[in-house]
């Protein structure tokens, strides 16, 4: 009898014309407050792009779209180009993920499917605590340690077989495309293993049992049923650590070599879009040579956009064959 | 440059942490972060001299211009001369002059590591601008060896080593190296982040110093303070005399004394100055300052760090391994300080 009572005042309550007595019931707060929320993201983001986009006028004005496909980068002359950065920023994300993914899902399946309960979560806690290292101890790790011991021992037996590629081609001093790309995925594979493992554990312990009651062993239970019903979130996963490894700035800087090179050789030394703005805006002088690393900021952001963009479209194409 | 990362710090902290007391005039500059230890030790001394609270941010020689010619800070530095375009446009802005001053000096050393070689090596301009230029591309090159009798140099690749982040000490380097080859002056040219034709870009002098300790047969340059807090080997240079000169406080303020008419704005090279034990590769660094200052307070505050520091304050330069000004300058700088107004 209360609680009809209580049913039927609470829906009086909704349905009275006061806005005040309806705020009581939540709704109205709870949507105002997460909207304000959501609106401040996409506030920050919408003021970004225009500042950025104001402040590199002198560089628009002064190249267009030209900017895009230079490879001129000269203070002196005011030659200013992005194609080195933009090139060197995705041959060392898309590296890192080449090493990162593999590797992070492996671990992922091992910790979620295969690990004793014990082991799993101290390892995790392992995992996690590697996420949350700042990026200038990997880039000392990287410089100190890394880069000597792919110079000393990976470097010189890879290019004894394949140096005929020519992405192994050409002399190599330690600092390089490659030194990079190892070094964020070191960075990256936390972010993937973390949040796979979440998505893994996730799935239904029903789906799983259906499968082994079916007769499939351990290893397909995992492989076809579980792994493709947590895509999405893997997927996500990888996305995440795609986003760290193109913007990373401190790590890269110190490994790359910092030379604004296009070449076909992942042993060269190259640049990132990141760290050529850590680099060199403290000390940039003149408009048009600021107005260069700010417009470099922006295009970051778009690359960024485009890169998620097209991997987005590729999942969509790819799980719209497989259905 | 781990003392740089501390002296942040302490900057930082100086900066934020220290209010103005009562009846204190306060200035604020930005600029240049290779002067900014001992501008941060002298603004403290002076804080109880001449009653002035001065903070210093140290955001690059670049940002310091930028700052002073906006109007943001009160005054600026710079490890570079302003270009005649940046003065002009300053002047038909404001419709008076910046005033640039000398306040120490500093130096580019090179710094190598060749296997076998123990002894220090002597450079010409000439092998320093070939190498820098990838023409000269092994040791044992001749240009390299004819400056080094009795020195057995190797064969091995030089591998050079250059600043990534805009730096004065590359404005000083490619200044220096720009006078040494015609070549280097039009294809390259001098800045603190210039197109470099060969070479590994490291991030500020503890990145560069590094990684030459790790590459066989790299070179680059470092600071000279910073070689010398570091105990880093460095060569000699030949100067224009054609003696081969290692960098000290000595050898830095010589090549300053060796100019023998300044240009009244003070805007200078010393680079590749002739004289005994002359080091060719030094450099100014300056104080931006406009010539109109409306507020008498600041006016007056700043005019009496100006004269403190060319005169007093030389004195605490040396122990934090700046060299210091030459009198002559300091005596033309006193009459520059007059016009502030």
């Amino acid at each position: 009898m209360a609680a009809t009572t209580h049913i039927a005042e609470v829906l009086r309550r909704r349905n009275s014309r006061s806005f005040l007595e309806r705020l009581r019931g939540g709704d109205e707060i709870a949507y105002t407050v997460t909207l304000i929320a959501a609106a401040v993201i996409l506030a920050i983001v919408a003021m970004i792009v225009s500042e950025l986009w104001t402040h590199s006028q002198p560089t628009v004005k002064a190249f267009g779209w030209r900017f895009l496909i230079s490879s001129a980068w000269d203070p002196n002359s005011g030659e200013f180009g992005a194609l080195p950065f933009i090139y060197g920023t995705c041959v060392t994300a898309l590296l890192a993920l080449l090493i990162a993914v593999p590797l992070g899902i492996a671990s992922s399946i091992f910790l979620a499917e295969m690990a004793s309960p014990r082991l799993s979560s101290f390892l995790t806690f392992l995992i996690e605590l590697l996420a949350a290292v700042p990026s200038v101890i990997y880039g000392l790790i990287g410089i100190f340690i890394l880069v000597p011991f792919i110079r000393d021992y990976i470097v010189p037996p890879l290019t004894k077989t394949f140096g005929f590629l020519p992405i192994f081609g050409g002399d190599f001093y330690g600092l390089s495309f490659l030194s990079a790309g190892i070094v964020l995925s070191i960075m990256v594979v936390p972010f993937i293993i973390s949040v796979s493992r979440e998505v893994l554990l996730a799935v239904p312990t029903e789906l799983r049992e259906a499968a082994l009651a079916l007769g499939a062993t351990k290893w397909e239970t995992t492989w076809q049923i579980v792994l493709p019903a947590a895509s999405t979130g893997i997927i996500g996963s990888v996305f995440l650590a795609l986003a760290r490894a193109l913007g990373e700035t401190m790590a890269v800087t110190m490994v790359i070599g910092n030379t604004p090179v296009i070449t076909a050789s992942l042993l060269s030394p190259g640049y990132s879009i990141a760290a050529v703005i850590a680099n060199e805006f403290a000390e940039a002088s003149g408009d048009l040579y600021v107005s260069s690393l700010i417009f470099l900021g922006l295009v970051l952001f778009g690359l960024t956009i485009v890169i998620n963009g097209f991997a987005r479209l590729l999942i969509l194409a790819t799980s719209r064959r497989g259905a | 440059m781990p003392s740089s990362t501390s002296f942040l710090a302490r900057i930082c902290l100086s900066t934020f942490a220290v209010l103005p007391l009562a009846g204190q005039t306060s200035l604020t500059g930005a600029g240049a972060t290779f002067p900014a230890p001992i501008y941060q030790k002298w603004f403290n001394e002076y804080q109880s001299v001449g009653n002035v609270q001065i903070n210093y941010q140290p955001n690059g020689s670049g940002g310091g211009i930028k700052a002073v010619s906006e109007g943001t800070v009160d005054f600026g530095a710079s490890d570079m001369p302003l270009t005649d375009e940046q003065l002009k446009s300053y002047k038909d802005k404001n419709g008076f002059r910046m005033l640039l001053f000398p306040t120490v000096l500093g130096a580019a050393v090179p710094s190598y590591n060749v296997p076998g070689v123990s002894s220090e090596l002597k450079f010409t301009g000439k092998a320093l601008a070939g190498i820098f230029l990838g023409t000269i591309k092994t040791w044992n090159d001749p240009e390299i060896a004819k400056a080094n009798p009795g020195v057995k140099l190797p064969a091995d690749r030089i591998v050079v080593v250059h600043r990534s982040d805009g730096s004065g000490t590359t404005f000083c380097w490619t200044d220096y190296l720009s006078k040494m080859s015609p070549e280097w002056s039009s294809k390259v040219g001098k800045n603190t982040s210039v197109r470099w034709p060969v070479g590994l870009g490291a991030k500020g002098n503890d990145g560069v110093a590094g990684l030459i300790k790790q590459q066989k047969g790299s070179i680059g340059y470092v600071e000279l303070i910073y070689a010398i807090k570091n105990h880093l080997a460095y060569g000699a240079v030949q100067n224009k005399s054609g003696q081969f000169v290692k960098a000290d406080l000595k050898s830095v303020t010589a090549a300053a004394a060796a100019v023998k008419t300044i240009p009244a704005d003070f805007r200078v090279s010393i680079t590749d100055q002739p004289g005994n034990g002359v080091y060719p590769v030094s450099t100014y660094t300056w104080l931006l300052i406009p010539e109109k200052i409306a507020e008498a307070t600041k006016r007056k505050a700043l005019s009496g760090f100006l004269k403190w520091a060319i005169t007093a304050g030389q004195n605490s330069v040396e122990a934090l391994d700046y060299a210091r000004l030459p009198q002559a300058v300091v005596a033309k700088e006193e009459k520059q300080i007059a016009l502030i107004k």
